[in-house]
């Protein structure tokens, strides 16, 4: 997204309101947001509980990317085999981590998807532009 | 007195990170610089995968340094087949990494850095009405972007290349292609110029002294290649590298750390240049000339400003590559399988980044390794905190000490994302 931004951050330096961005910011400000973005996969108990959250703050919900969308690559220790898990377990324990991982939309009503590893940025902005275009109407 | 002092997902890196200092009597005596993203298993996820899939696979452990990860993978794959690429794909891979370094360094001294030396919470927030700020607004994206494009060229992607393989390239730049990029790079110039005088002038310092590593190649400056060495002299091959490093158990964070012969040592830009400054491209030395005075340094906040003079370097190392050489097609190198081990060293944006694979006589993955730049400088990143914190912990307001904390790790640029995705971790104590 940061690579998309070296063609657009003028646009978005008007349209947008970056509330919450910690790689762009420090001060930022979880209220009500027009439209969340959720990268990654759901790995721990509070990564579900943070996408409950965002979700009910959010108009609009977009997943970008595999990780959120397909829970992969993370999500490959949902299928190693016996012995595999046998071996990372004591670290799933330590570390309190979900016993599987979980794609956003297992956890939270996904409004908009934008696939690939890495996403598609034209899809993206087609994506975002259509969603402001929404949100200006109603 | 007792204080504690914690932050929580540190803000303006790349990944999850927090902190937490204590301090007894003015002094510091406990500092934990915790990765707090979930493990992956990339590893462990490598086991029964053909090798032909394991540098995309990797790849995935990060999404900004990714083509780094493509790199030291093909490095290693080919070491565990045998296989010696041609020295148009040398140059190739050069261009690759250039193209990383560019826009991976710019992300991080423009986005990240800058706003702490103007007082901003952000970069996107400098005044497009002051001129100043706009020029280095533009200079930011415009950097990036040339970086962006040159990786585009010529690994098809700047994250998660497609054109680099095991044994050569899928496709290679067009003349039309290699024209436009070599005008972006000559145009981008100038804004690198006023970037290394900004964090030559920049008002952070930290005084450290500690041990420097780095690969560096037998030719030019640059990350591909080479033997590693040392600031004590110390010097050797590629696959020597593990032996050398002790695994340090850090039983709060997901990452691990390691030390060299029970020191902590620092890897990436600063180790770099302190290094190897004297094999920079002559266009590079010569307009850096004044900067390039400082190194070798000790101030880690001189970490920003090797970057800047790497992005100059790459820049212009790419211009001279892209000017005299016109690229044809090459059949990639197939060989046969065999049962073996590769090594993989290469010096990726944040530092030395190492990767092992093992496979069996049909080239299926038997185990793995992956030893990333930010868990080789978090001992010292721990440390260096200390430093500042009993420095500061007299008369300053926790809010204030806070952001010289975030400062401070920012210089050294880690990588969380890159930092979590080990398994291999014996734990002792607790």
């Amino acid at each position: 997204m940061t690579e998309v931004m070296n063609d657009h951050w003028q646009e978005w330096k008007e349209l947008f309101d970056f509330r919450h961005a910690r790689v762009l910011k420090s001060n930022n400000i979880m209220d009500n947001f027009d439209i969340a973005f959720i990268e990654g996969a759901l790995a721990g108990p509070e990564h579900i509980e943070k996408v409950k959250d965002i979700r009910s703050r959010s108009k609009k919900l977009v997943a970008v990317g595999s990780c959120a969308i397909v829970g992969l690559p993370a999500g490959q220790r949902n299928t190693f085999t016996p012995e595999q898990k046998a071996s990372i377990d004591y670290l799933l324990t330590r570390f309190g981590a979900l016993p599987e991982v979980k794609k956003v939309s297992d956890v939270v009503k996904v409004d908009v998807e934008i696939p690939g590893c890495p996403m598609d940025p034209n899809v993206f902005l087609n994506k975002v532009n259509e969603l402001v275009k929404e949100l200006r109407e109603k | 007195m007792h204080t504690i002092l914690h932050l929580d997902h540190i803000t303006k890196v790349e990944g999850d990170a927090s902190m937490d200092v204590v301090v007894e009597d003015g002094k510091v005596t406990n500092v934990k610089f915790a990765i707090i993203e979930y493990k992956r298993f990339f590893t462990e996820a490598m086991r029964g995968k053909n090798i032909a899939a394991i540098p995309a696979h990797l790849s995935r452990i990060c999404g900004t340094c990714s083509n780094a990860h493509v790199m030291a993978s093909i490095t290693a794959c080919e070491d565990a087949l045998g296989i010696h690429v041609t020295p148009q794909t040398k140059l190739l891979r050069k261009l690759v990494m250039h193209g990383l370094v560019s826009r991976d360094h710019a992300l991080h001294l423009y986005l990240f850095v800058m706003p702490d030396i103007y007082g901003k919470d952000a970069f996107l927030d400098f005044d497009e009405n002051d001129p100043e700020q706009h020029q280095l607004l533009h200079d930011g994206f415009n950097v990036k972007a040339a970086g962006n494009h040159l990786s585009q060229l010529v690994a098809g992607r700047s994250v998660h290349a497609t054109f680099p393989v095991i044994g050569g390239f899928l496709q290679f730049p067009s003349v039309e292609g290699a024209a436009k990029a070599i005008e972006e790079l000559k145009a981008a110039r100038p804004a690198v110029l006023r970037l290394i005088d900004i964090f030559m002038k920049a008002p952070f310092h930290l005084d450290r002294k500690t041990k420097y590593m780095a690969l560096v190649p037998d030719d030019t400056f640059g990350y591909i290649g080479g033997k590693v060495i040392t600031s004590k002299g110390e010097v050797y091959e590629q696959k020597d590298f593990r032996s050398q490093l002790e695994h340090t158990v850090l039983p709060y964070s997901q990452a691990s750390a390691y030390t060299y012969k029970g020191e902590s040592y620092m890897v990436g830009a600063l180790a770099r240049l302190n290094l190897a400054k004297d094999k920079l491209h002559p266009n590079t030395k010569k307009s850096a000339d004044g900067a390039l005075k400082l190194f070798p340094s000790t101030d880690i906040f001189h970490n920003n400003l090797a970057q800047a003079i790497e992005i100059l370097h790459s820049i212009d190392e790419s211009i001279d590559i892209l000017s005299n050489n016109v690229w044809k097609s090459e059949p990639v190198i197939k060989v046969p399988m065999r049962s073996a081990t590769g090594i993989g060293v290469i010096e990726a944006p944040r530092g030395t980044l190492y990767h092992k694979v093992v496979i069996d006589d049909a080239g299926i993955v038997l185990d793995g390794e992956v030893i990333v730049p930010t868990g080789q400088n978090q001992v010292n990143i721990e440390r260096d905190v200390g430093v500042i914190v009993e420095g500061l912990i007299k008369d300053t307001p926790k809010e204030k000490i806070n952001m010289e904390i975030e400062k401070l790790i920012r210089a050294y640029d880690p990588c969380m994302s890159c930092g979590a995705h080990f398994l291999k971790i014996k734990w002792k104590g607790k």
